[in-house]
């Protein structure tokens, strides 16, 4: 099934926690913040949460800024 | 290195119960590349340091955090809400940026024209009362009205940061009548964010008496920026100084500074 991620589409499998994702894409959970259809989901969580189709996913982190 | 208290004898910079020791705080954007940043910051003699909130680029060939190259057990992370437009994605970020798990500071940024990033007050208001709400100790970057300042303390920022002048344009201090005047009136400190393009700049803007400064771009774009943190570290502590010392009063005319008697027929 299909989830959007940083605003591109990516196929994910059925089921799948958000904790898995970040493990398929090689980040650490200390290392991001994850938003999951507009809310936040604490790093504990993670686990828990599991994505369904079409649903919206955001990973931040800090960047150089002013 | 000794601090900037130490230096001048000065008391340290307090915001939201946090105290500091250098009235100096640096960004990391914008540098030519990462070690240059980490000397430069080092160099400047910072504790606060900003950062902004983008998505992890998923591609990992790229860019990384910039926290692999800062320790937040060494400088305090100020999380900003840079490139935001509207009240609401100011807050969606600094929720974002709280949830990190440093602490619950943020540098409040709302955007209001992209021409001259000036600062849209109407939603900063807005967002910083919600902020505020939430127990987050908002910094809130604004332009250098005191009526938006005083407005900004009443909805309890911890701190109100006018800027010199506009983000990234290096051109100094342009109303340090209306710094002054936000210095005056406000109770909370207000730290000066933006604008400034040399040591001048900063020594001048400490010397009008507020509390702190913030920059970026003068260090990071400046030739050498390691030098030009060390500048600005010199300029910052000079400005404090001079301040505390309370300058001369200007004259309009010409006062010797030898003897006038005991000259020569």
């Amino acid at each position: 099934m299909d989830v959007v991620i940083n605003g591109e589409r990516k196929q994910v499998t059925r089921g799948t926690t958000l904790l898995e994702l970040l493990k398929e894409l090689e980040l650490d959970p200390r290392a991001v913040v994850v938003e999951h259809n507009a809310r936040i989901v604490r790093r504990a969580g993670l686990g828990e949460v599991t994505v369904a189709e079409g649903d919206a996913i955001e990973l931040v982190h800090f960047v150089g800024g002013g | 290195m000794t601090t900037a208290v130490e230096t001048i004898r000065d008391t340290p910079l307090e915001i939201g119960g946090r105290t500091f020791q250098s009235r100096l705080m640096v960004g990391t954007g914008k540098y030519p590349d990462m070690d240059t940043m980490v000397r430069a910051i080092d160099a400047s003699g910072a504790e606060v340091v900003t950062v902004a909130v983008r998505r992890v680029n998923l591609d990992r060939s790229k860019e990384s955090s910039v926290l692999h190259f800062l320790d937040p057990k060494k400088i305090f992370l100020l999380a900003n809400t840079a490139g935001c437009y509207t009240a609401a994605d100011a807050i969606r970020y600094a929720r974002l940026a709280r949830e990190a798990g440093f602490n619950d500071f943020v540098k409040l940024e709302v955007i209001g024209d992209e021409e001259t990033l000036l600062p849209d007050v109407a939603g900063l208001l807005e967002a910083a009362k919600v902020l505020v709400q939430e127990g987050f100790k908002v910094l809130a970057y604004t332009n250098e009205d005191l009526v938006t300042a005083l407005r900004l303390e009443d909805a309890g920022c911890a701190a109100v940061m006018p800027l010199a002048s506009p983000i990234g344009s290096g051109l100094g201090l342009l109303n340090p009548f209306s710094v002054r005047t936000i210095k005056r009136r406000l109770h909370v400190p207000v730290i000066v964010d933006a604008g400034v393009g040399t040591a001048s700049d900063a020594c001048v803007t400490m010397e009008q008496g507020v509390d702190g400064i913030l920059m970026n771009t003068a260090i990071a774009a400046a030739q050498d920026p390691v030098s030009m943190a060390q500048a600005m570290r010199l300029a910052t502590i000079a400005g404090r100084a001079a301040y505390l010392a309370g300058r001369m009063p200007r004259r309009e005319v010409a006062m010797p500074s030898s003897p006038t008697r005991g000259m020569l027929d």
